[in-house]
């Protein structure tokens, strides 16, 4: 009686999942494969243009920019040289920009897809009770299930690690899009109506520009989450800071692998502050 | 033909609409179809209409349904069943780009939180729905700055709404609603977020620019002095029924029902009564017909200490004394002018007993009532007094 499980057969959801995945990999390989070349052209060109500006012009540039963004004020300006002066100084300057063009690709990518989605369920009922436990499953699920798939599309590279980065950090997007329109107070709403605003006017004259701010504290978030994506994406071949951090951990190196941390760390603090200052100083 | 005409109209919140809507038809109270269905009647039946240039004000305690009311003539709120006719158009039955025309040239509304958009500055916000119908960039501009101007906000363009005062916000609200120059205004409870003192303020601009612009005003309020003040005609509403329409005379002096007086008991009469309506016919005399002796018979026969002077247009001349009176009948003077006085207490017919006291105060005659100089009546101090005590007789007429 107790192990009647035993006589009940497993349920083959793995297979099923491996057949499919099997099937969408051979259905859209004509779509996965002009994706592939061209996501990793269009990297390797900012890449390149990147890489190409002297570090220290580089360095300079993102010091003045961030003396403006904070408001004049100082210490995020000080914080970008030293640290970049740091990164460059550890002879990981081209990792830096590998990383960093991974992170601005992913988290542009996952804008353009995550806004429309979020502005879909603020404006559907039946959408948002669909949407809202795809987006669970996708945070929950463990980062690296996400890369098999990814492989199995894309091969090896680092276009599946933006595959990767994408699934796991679009939903912060996506929900904060959705409660920023939401919350746009019931008046303003009426309003947009009653002066007979039609449905697009109403989302981008009242309800985008009400939501911008939570918009913004979502984009700040998918920007942090792809940044977390950066040394999972690595063992999938994605190149930058992860790669160093993921070769240490291979060869259990525990000099450099927390110098890449580090630098992880920095280019995270300097991508975070200026996110925050985005939506923070340009009030109205 | 009436502006706005409302017949039937019933909102039903919940799922059971069908069965609400019966029993609301049966005449069973909301408590017992919210029991029965599970349902909120929202607005139960209501039929009304409003003439062009009228300040039509619905008035009811919170939950009353009033809000509800002014948002279905919009469709912000889908009514159940019922017609909504503005300028013989029916609302209930038009397709989304029919009701964004009659949204965008007919009708606006101002907001009891004002509703303006915090991102956009005061002219954009005026600007708003002259925008929204694709006008010009300059014509807009144009008509907002005229709309602020009348307003008394000429000088604030560029501000953003936080920045202003809540009276000011409102007025902004009430630009808003001008710009597109429509033929009703929708107004829900536009002054109750304001403090007294401004919300008088705000209460006396509309009437005033109601006098040059001669809109026709849905005004939505859960203050009976509000409502007093400004309505042309008020409608007071409870449970989602409108329990009586009429003039602020007539809700006053004939309640429909207790609700009605309960509600009209608590009124400050001293703001709402008029001297029109507590004055008493006068004993006058003709200036240019009689002379003393006839004016001290009359005196004498209504038991009067002094009498008014008119002439034949009824004009008001002046007040004759019986001592006076008495003098000149002894001097043998004919001619009445030579001995009234002319320095009479008079009001205007309009003026409402609390403005009353300061000039009945110190007055030894009656006050005369006057309207362009013609006297219409006259108000002893008793009577004053009694209207105040809320009995006495108040004449009866619109």
């Amino acid at each position: 009686m107790l192990n009647f499980m035993e006589n009940i057969k497993t349920i083959p959801v793995g297979e099923w999942m491996t057949n499919f995945v099997d099937w969408l990999t051979d259905t859209f390989a004509f779509l996965f494969d002009p994706i592939k070349e061209g996501l990793g052209s269009f990297m390797s060109v900012i890449t390149n243009g990147l890489v190409a500006i002297p570090p220290i012009i580089f360095i300079l540039l993102v010091a003045i920019l961030a003396f403006f963004m904070t408001g004049k004020k100082l210490g995020l300006a000080i914080f970008s040289i030293i640290g970049l002066l740091f990164i460059w100084n550890q002879d990981l300057w081209n990792q830096l920009i590998e990383t960093f063009t991974l992170v601005l690709t992913a988290s542009i990518l996952c804008i353009i897809i995550g806004i429309p989605i979020g502005i879909l369920m603020a404006k559907s009922k039946i959408a948002e009770t669909i949407i809202t436990p795809i987006l669970d499953f996708m945070q929950t699920m463990p980062a690296f299930v996400y890369l098999i798939p990814a492989v199995a599309f894309f091969s090896i590279g680092v276009v599946p690690g933006i595959f990767a980065s994408l699934i796991f950090a679009t939903p912060p997007t996506v929900r904060f899009t959705n409660l920023g329109i939401r919350q746009v107070s019931d008046e303003l709403v009426e309003a947009a109506d009653a002066f007979g605003s039609t449905g697009p006017q109403k989302l981008f004259k009242v309800e985008l520009p009400m939501a911008k701010y939570t918009i913004m504290a979502g984009v700040n978030q998918t920007v942090m989450l792809a940044l977390s994506m950066v040394v999972i994406a690595s063992m999938i071949g994605a190149p930058g800071l992860g790669r160093e951090v993921l070769s240490a951990l291979q060869r259990a190196q525990v000099g450099p692998g927390f110098v890449a941390g580090l630098c992880i760390f920095v280019l995270a603090i300097i991508i975070d502050r200026f996110t925050q200052n985005i939506y923070r100083n340009k009030s109205r | 033909m009436p502006i706005i005409k409302v017949e039937n109209l019933s909102k039903v919140f919940g799922k059971n609409t069908k069965a609400a809507l019966q029993l609301a038809e049966a005449g069973k109270a909301k408590e017992e179809i919210l029991k029965e269905t599970g349902s909120t009647v929202g607005v139960n039946r209501a039929s009304f209409e409003v003439e062009e240039g009228e300040i039509f004000v619905i008035m009811g305690l919170s939950g009353s349904g009033k809000s509800t009311l002014v948002r279905l003539i919009n469709r912000l709120i889908e009514p159940t069943t019922g017609n909504i006719y503005i300028d013989g158009e029916n609302l209930a039955k038009m397709d989304k780009k029919e009701l964004r025309r009659v949204r965008r040239e007919k009708l606006s509304m101002v907001f009891q939180r004002f509703g303006l958009f915090p991102n956009r500055t005061i002219l954009q916000n005026t600007e708003y729905g002259l925008e929204v119908q694709g006008i010009s960039k300059q014509e807009r501009t144009k008509k907002a700055k005229e709309s602020l101007e009348l307003v008394g906000l000429g000088s604030y363009l560029d501000q953003y709404p936080d920045q202003l005062s809540g009276g000011m916000q409102q007025r902004v609200g009430l630009a808003r609603a001008l710009a597109n120059d429509p033929e009703v205004m929708l107004m829900d409870e536009a002054f109750s977020a304001l403090d007294p003192l401004i919300r008088k303020d705000m209460q006396d601009e509309l009437l005033d620019l109601q006098e040059t612009m001669k809109k026709t005003i849905l005004f939505i309020t859960h203050d009976l002095d509000e409502a007093l003040r400004i309505g042309d005609r008020i409608a007071l509403m409870k449970d989602g029924h409108i329990v009586q329409i009429g003039t602020p005379e007539e809700i006053l002096m004939n309640p429909a029902n207790k609700f009605v007086e309960k509600f009209v008991e608590d009124v400050d009469r001293a703001k709402v009564l008029t001297a029109h309506q507590i004055m008493k016919r006068p004993e006058t005399v003709n200036i240019d017909k009689h002379g003393p002796r006839v004016a001290l018979e009359r005196m004498r026969e209504a038991g009067l200490s002094s009498i008014f002077v008119v002439d034949s247009k009824r004009m008001l001349q002046g007040i004759l004394t019986a001592d006076a009176a008495n003098e000149a009948r002894k001097n043998e003077v004919k001619n009445l002018s030579e001995i009234i006085q002319r320095d009479v207490p008079t009001v205007e017919k309009d003026t409402s007993l609390h403005d009353l006291f300061a000039v009945i105060h110190d007055s030894p005659v009656p006050l005369s009532v006057t309207e362009n100089g013609k006297l219409l009546g006259i108000i002893v101090r008793g009577a004053v007094i009694g209207a105040l005590a809320g009995e006495g007789e108040v004449n009866e007429h619109a």
